[in-house]
């Protein structure tokens, strides 16, 4: 592997004045390589996500040794450096289209004002136009000349994920993040969704932090898994031996899921250890 | 959170900071004493109400206060010039103007505290039912909101109190009337997204009536917005009142009312212009208090919800 | 126990058919599940049972009796409901104990300290709890405050609604084996309505998969498990499930278009 697009060496992020610590020493390196983070609500994943964007309020203070997208330093950066960055270099998908769209303007114009935004000299409108039906195709809409023309209440919730990518996709960053990129969609979409995902990533090279509370789509979909507990790393994992994890916690939550399979008559329950909280990195 | 800590405070702070509440009183001062703490950081806020305060404290205390009569006249000393005897002057019956800004607090008190217990309920009231029972109910009730919306307030309330005659009581009217439409409004939107909601249905769900479901349920969550409302309406409350006293609708003449003082002090305000200032300045004052403590309110009645 | 035919639900405007003739039977302490994607008219089954939505047709016949859309007082004891969102289903201004009493009181019965504290322990909550307001618990408390309200009328049957869909899935291995507990211990009889159907294979005897409105195929939950399905819309969803539940060990392969 080169050198890694992402690079975090013990990122702290702490609210309300340090009190609350909501990510702890946190360290990772992301290559061009499909990375998860996983954790349950409050354990700090979609800050750590959020702390790269720099898209966190201004009460959230981030401390880090190092925290570098490729040449530039995330925790210096000017605001102007950073509209570079975001949208044009990192991507962001969130959880629910509707929320992300703006509803009283149509697909397409949404996808070209991205573009435009991004790349003013390329050829104006006409350049854009042709550009959006070329990224709804690569999204694998059908009819991308109709779909282009639709409000965002016009289409469904897949659909609209996959509009969500296409105009981030438009500027052709090198890092994506997708915060819960699924959880809005039904288990039929969502498959959909991750393997168009699944497939843009390794085409285009580029690198994927994805981050979720749902500990089988990261291991189905992902190269390496960072399970966080509590605002820290408790153990980081090859996603195909995540069967082998050490961490209690780690175990304790694939243990806990019901199963269509095989009927138990009780779930395992987790029972949280406080020493986790302070516990160091079991790393496999 | 750091619970530990906070367990081994005592004292009264320590009661309100307690982890687990031990009664119903307990957790409701501590969300209160929650609420007054967010409160605080709000400095502006805390400037309006402690103005809010003076007024009350004022209106309480004034024969403590004052030295003069406020309605007593003094044909010998009058438009004197404010001294130490006369700390504000004297007006053009030589009335002390101190004690008449003093007096007029009471007045002025008297037409906030009355015109919000009249407008809170009815509104409250007009408003969670159009919205909880929609359909007809709703129609007609809107419409008559409408009708009284669609007059300019200060025209309304001229007009009503043109109607009844002179006098505080009838002012109080006539400023009510005007006010609560807005009331209704906001209550009905506010019930309206909180009919759907699923704590609601799980009250339908135990054979609640729809009256206990309003009065219960829906009612004291429409209060804090409610009362932002009405802060903030003050203001406007204030200055109708001193506008309707300004013209003569107000308070009948002797007795001291800021409006009418200012209306009277007029016709000298060139050569007296404490006559007309101070009252001037008591009416600015107090609606702006009013104005800063409504939006600290509303900042940290909102917050509450995103928790 | 639950007996419901030809359920026709109309919504909208202009009215649609949102669920067209749904019937199926649930038994006495038995647990069925409906499952299907969103809009399949699963929740609108729930609240035409639970007399939320009056507005319906067919007939639905709880405990040998058919119901009036429009439902007597006395109903609610023995037909209680769990919602989705244990944030939206507490009232936020009432402390939890109030909100325990609450049902009590709208059906006029003696309202105890007591039965608070019988309420809390009952779904594994310190009773210290009840002056608490909902803000100031974790979802899989206030979710075991919604069940503790609903069974706090004792009733027979409980609607169960995507009941740990918003929870963190170490809290809904809790709340489901709380859930079976108090089914077998109370004998009480459950409707279970969820997306998830690996949840639902968990929690029920028989299953009915629903899509556009209708029941497409009702199964036990062995055949579910042994993956015998007949018809191609709940073998897609079966499908999928188990890949993206992980149980298979292929890759990713349905390529997808839209």
């Amino acid at each position: 592997m080169t050198a890694p697009l992402i690079e975090a060496a013990n990122l702290e992020v702490g609210f309300g004045g340090g009190k609350i610590k909501a990510v702890r020493s946190v360290s990772f390196t992301l290559g061009r390589e499909k990375l998860g983070i996983v954790g349950e609500s409050g354990s700090g994943k979609s800050t750590v996500g959020r702390a790269i964007m720099r898209l966190l309020p201004p009460t959230a203070r981030v401390v880090a040794d190092r925290l570098r997208f490729q040449e530039i330093d995330l925790l210096t950066a000017s605001n102007r450096d950073m509209v570079h960055v975001r949208g044009r270099r990192i991507g962001l998908i969130l959880q629910d289209p509707k929320y992300s769209l703006n509803p009283v303007m149509r697909v397409g114009e949404q996808i070209a004002e991205t573009y435009l935004q991004h790349y003013p000299a390329a050829g104006g409108k006409a350049a854009a136009r042709a550009r959006v039906l070329e990224m709804l195709n690569a999204v694998k809409i059908r009819d991308p000349e109709r779909v282009a023309r639709l409000y965002p209440h016009e289409i469904s919730g897949g659909m609209g994920q996959r509009v969500m990518i296409a105009m981030m996709l438009i500027a052709e960053p090198e890092v994506m993040i997708a915060d819960e990129p699924t959880s809005a969609l039904d288990v039929t979409v969502r498959l959909e969704v991750l393997s168009l995902l699944d497939e843009l990533v390794t085409r285009r090279n580029l690198g994927l932090i994805l981050i979720s509370h749902d500990l089988n789509l990261v291991r189905r979909f992902c190269d390496r898994v960072i399970i966080m507990y509590a605002g820290r790393i408790v153990e980081t994992l090859a996603a195909s031996q995540l069967g082998e994890a050490r961490h209690p916690y780690t175990r304790g939550l694939l243990a806990s899921l019901p199963s269509i399979d095989h009927k138990v008559s009780r779930l395992p329950t987790l029972k949280r250890d406080p020493s986790w909280i302070d516990a160091v990195e079991t790393n496999s | 959170m750091s619970e530990q800590i906070l367990e081994r405070r005592v004292g009264i702070r320590g009661w309100l900071l307690q982890p687990n509440p031990r009664g119903r009183t307990q957790a409701t001062a501590q969300q209160l004493y929650k609420n007054w703490q967010r409160f605080c950081g709000y400095p502006l806020g805390l400037v309006g109400l402690a103005i809010i305060v003076l007024l009350i404290v004022v209106a309480i205390c004034a024969p403590l206060l004052t030295s003069y009569d406020p309605i007593a006249q003094n044909m010998a000393n009058r438009l004197a010039a404010p001294s130490w005897e006369h700390l504000l002057g004297t007006d053009e019956f030589g009335r002390d103007v101190f004690s008449r800004i003093v007096y007029g607090a009471r007045t002025t008190l008297y037409i906030i505290m009355l015109v919000a217990v009249i407008v809170a309920p009815i509104g409250l009231l007009i408003g969670t039912c159009a919205g909880y029972f929609g359909g007809w109910v709703d129609e007609i009730l809107m419409r008559v909101t409408d009708v009284f919306l669609s007059f300019p307030g200060l025209v309304l309330a001229l007009g009503f109190a043109a109607a009844l005659g002179p006098g505080i009581t009838n002012a109080i009217i006539a400023i009510s009337l005007t006010a609560w439409p807005p009331i209704a409004r906001l209550a009905r939107a506010e019930t309206l997204s909180l009919r759907k909601a699923d704590f609601i249905a799980a009250v339908r769900l135990q054979g609640a009536s729809a009256w206990s479901i309003i009065l219960r349920h829906i009612l004291p969550m429409c209060v804090p917005s409610v009362i932002v409302r009405i802060t903030l309406n003050m203001a406007s409350v204030i200055l109708t009142a001193a506008g309707l006293g300004f013209l003569g609708l107000g308070a009948v003449p002797p007795s001291p009312e800021w409006g009418a003082m200012a209306s009277s002090g007029r016709e000298f305000m060139i050569e007296s212009p404490w006559v007309i200032a101070a009252p001037g300045i008591a009416i600015a004052l107090v609606s702006l208090a009013f104005n800063l403590f409504g939006d600290a309110l509303r900042d940290v009645l909102d917050a509450r919800g995103s928790e | 126990m639950i007996d419901v035919r030809n359920l026709v639900v109309r919504l909208g405007s202009p009215p649609q058919a949102v669920v067209k003739r749904v019937s199926f039977s649930v038994e006495t302490g038995g647990s069925y599940g409906l499952v299907g994607e969103s809009g399949c008219g699963k929740s609108t089954v729930l609240r035409a049972i639970s007399g939320l939505n009056p507005d319906y047709r067919g007939e639905i016949e709880i405990g040998g009796k058919v119901l009036s859309p429009v439902r007597p007082k006395e109903f609610y004891r023995s037909v209680q409901m769990v919602f989705q969102d244990p944030y939206g289903s507490l009232h936020p201004r009432k402390t939890i104990g109030a909100q325990l009493l609450e049902p009590l009181r709208n059906q006029r019965l003696p309202r105890s300290r007591e039965a608070v504290f019988e309420a809390l322990t009952s779904v594994g909550l310190n009773p210290e709890l009840r002056y608490r307001f909902p803000h100031q618990l974790s979802g899989g408390q206030r979710q075991r405050v919604a069940i503790a309200r609903a069974l706090i009328l004792e009733p027979q049957v409980l609607l169960l609604d995507e009941p740990t869909s918003a929870l963190d899935v170490s809290v809904q291995a809790e709340i489901l084996n709380l859930l079976n507990e108090l089914r077998e211990k109370r004998g009480l009889t459950y409707l279970l309505v969820s997306h998830d159907l690996a949840v639902i294979a968990h929690m029920c005897d028989r299953v009915g998969v629903m899509q556009a409105g209708q029941i497409v195929e009702e199964v036990e939950a062995d055949r579910l498990r042994a993956g015998t399905l007949e018809h191609p819309y709940s073998r897609l969803l079966l499908e999928a499930s188990q890949q993206y539940g992980g149980s298979t060990e292929e890759p990713l392969t349905m390529n997808g278009a839209a």
